[in-house]
């Protein structure tokens, strides 16, 4: 287990647990699922507190959305705890959920309502009254800008309207814990970047935990990611530290020009101190820094300018997520350190 | 009761928000009227009545009402509703309770639209409308335990067709424990409180003194265990999917 911050986030002194205690935070404890034989989620623990917004990564299948739905009160675990805000999510489930907002997967709704109709049925059964009902309907509308389309049967929607609709019905109520399964799953780009901009615009006092596959939107959006891999946290870490596990973590790439002398130089950066290996196919070289890594490029630019090599471009590169993200679930220490 | 009042408020409009409410409500109607005054010889009998009405209420619900109780439950988990239904902050009871009596509101509007049939016979004879009234009460508490029954086998399925099928089998048990030919093969060989037991479980024999006009409180009482049994095996059910 890979784990270089598990308690970063409560050792963060803007949040101060000992004056909110477990009243302001989501524990899960030795959390497990089994389906017949099968271990869904294999004793999962973390903590997570108001302002981070969680990453809940893993390949699929990997349990992701099954702790979502224990988390929500979807389904009781087999054992283990998980405490929303103070409470037990099984034995105080109607607390527990009035204090979260929950997509599920797929954005279920139901599609023979309109859409103002839907969000009108979850602001009554979230317990609002007249006039703060419409008031609540029509701040969401607006913030999902789903005003063109309230009238419309949900089943009539386009998959990104219908996610907004969703988005719309688990923020309707301000709740203090977000728990959004693959919220961006099948968007295009565009609508990628709306939800993850209203997942970064919510207020900072919140709890929000995102379940995705997409390792992007770890790194746009989220505070923290958790790893999972057949049922158990593999890693826990900042977005930066995961990217810093890459081998690729600040590797300097040379864009050669054509009548570049490719072989002459790749010797002359092989020598280069610090540098662990240079690969890269054509006109590109990518030059791998050691465990060290830091001033890596400042040797290299510093070698390009004696030399006086015509380049096309260089860069630098900050990690490689798909990477860390494929050597940490295969199991299989392909890491750096 | 105010998540029952939720729930029940978006099951009923979602009958109508599909042509279900309309296609049901003329099949109903339809069947209804056919079987009067063919199968039942309205005319002929030369009755001010409704009993050959009320009579074939038991088949005429066999086969309808599971048609209404079949999405209750299998459609949320076929779309995956259920999972936002269930996170959301009521509770399992709340959820069976409402679905159930949105669905048994909707089968009393249809068993309301067959007033032209009253009026029929009120215009034909001098019936005695006590009689006709209790016996709506009666067929709306049976078609209630239809529903019940209807609601619990949705509950076990995410496949509609299989939700339909086990309810009109289990319906068709409940209605064939009062029949002479079932009660007959038991006479022979069971112990006579046995034979009772299976007769009073009947839907027949409790609907034959209702379709009648004598709605006593021991017919009201077994219609109304019925549902209150059929709704808590409804919850369990559920929950009992839940857990996977």
């Amino acid at each position: 287990m890979i784990n270089i911050a598990a308690s970063r986030a409560v050792d963060n002194p803007a949040f101060d647990l000992s004056n909110c205690g477990v009243c302001c935070v989501i524990e899960v404890e030795n959390l497990t699922k089994t389906f017949g034989n099968l271990n869904a989620v294999d004793g999962i623990s973390f903590k997570v507190v108001p302002g981070e917004i969680l990453g809940f990564l893993g390949p699929n299948g990997a349990g992701k959305s099954t702790t979502m739905k224990m988390l929500t009160g979807f389904i009781p675990p087999t054992s283990g705890r998980v405490s929303i805000l103070g409470s037990d999510i099984e034995t105080d489930t109607i607390t527990a959920q009035r204090r979260i907002g929950y997509l599920p997967e797929g954005t279920p709704a139901y599609d023979e309502m309109t859409a103002a109709s839907f969000l009108d049925f979850i602001a009554r059964i979230r317990g609002f009254e007249p006039p703060e009902r419409a008031q609540r309907v029509r701040s969401v509308i607006s913030a999902m800008s789903l005003e063109g389309v309230v009238n419309q049967r949900i089943e009539t929607l386009s998959k990104g309207f219908k996610r907004r609709v969703g988005l719309a019905q688990a923020i309707i109520h301000d709740p203090e814990v977000l728990i959004l399964d693959e919220p961006t799953d099948g968007l295009d780009p565009n609508q990628k970047h709306q939800v993850r901009e209203m997942i970064r615009g919510l207020s900072k006092d919140k709890i929000v935990i995102i379940s995705t596959h997409i390792l992007e939107e770890v790194s746009a959006v989220c505070t923290r990611a958790i790893i999972i891999a057949r049922g158990k946290i593999v890693s826990d870490s900042t977005p930066a530290e995961l990217q810093a596990m890459s081998p690729h973590h600040q590797a300097v790439t040379l864009r050669l020009t054509h009548s570049s002398d490719r072989e002459a130089i790749l010797a002359r950066l092989n020598e280069l101190p610090g540098v662990r290996l240079v690969e890269g196919e054509d006109r590109e070289l990518t030059v791998l820094p050691d465990s060290s890594g830091d001033g890596l490029l400042s040797s290299v630019t510093g070698l390009v300018s004696k030399e006086g090599w015509q380049l096309e471009g260089l860069f630098q590169e900050r990690g490689r997520l798909d990477e860390v993200f494929r050597s940490i679930t295969a199991g299989v220490a392909h890491v750096r350190d | 009761m105010s998540g029952i009042n939720v729930i029940f408020r978006r099951e009923f409009a979602s009958y109508f928000a599909t042509p279900i409410a309309y296609v049901f409500i003329l099949i109903f109607l339809v069947l209804s009227g056919v079987f009067t005054f063919y199968l039942g010889n309205f005319y002929e009998r030369q009755q001010a009545d409704l009993a050959p009405f009320f009579s074939f209420h038991p088949w005429l619900y066999l086969f309808l009402v599971p048609a209404v109780s079949m999405r209750m439950w299998s459609e949320e988990r076929k779309s995956g509703t259920i999972e936002l239904l269930m996170t959301l902050p009521i509770t399992r009871q709340d959820a069976v309770v409402g679905k159930f009596v949105a669905a048994w509101v909707f089968s009393g509007i249809a068993l309301m639209l067959t007033f032209p049939l009253w009026i029929t016979v009120n215009y034909l004879g001098d019936p005695d409308n006590g009689v006709i009234v209790a016996s709506y009460l009666g067929s709306w508490l049976m078609a209630g335990g239809f529903l019940a029954i209807g609601s619990c086998t949705s509950a076990m399925s995410k496949n509609q067709v299989i939700a339909f099928i086990l309810c009109a089998v289990i319906c068709l048990l409940f209605i064939l424990a009062g029949f002479p030919l079932v009660l007959n093969s038991f006479n022979a060989w069971a112990p006579s409180f046995l034979v009772d037991t299976i007769a009073s479980l009947s839907f027949l024999s409790h609907f034959s003194s209702i379709s009648k006009g004598v709605l006593t409180l021991r017919d009201v009482l077994y219609f109304s265990s019925m549902i209150i049994f059929w709704l808590l095996a409804t919850a369990a059910v559920v929950e009992l999917k839940q857990a996977g």
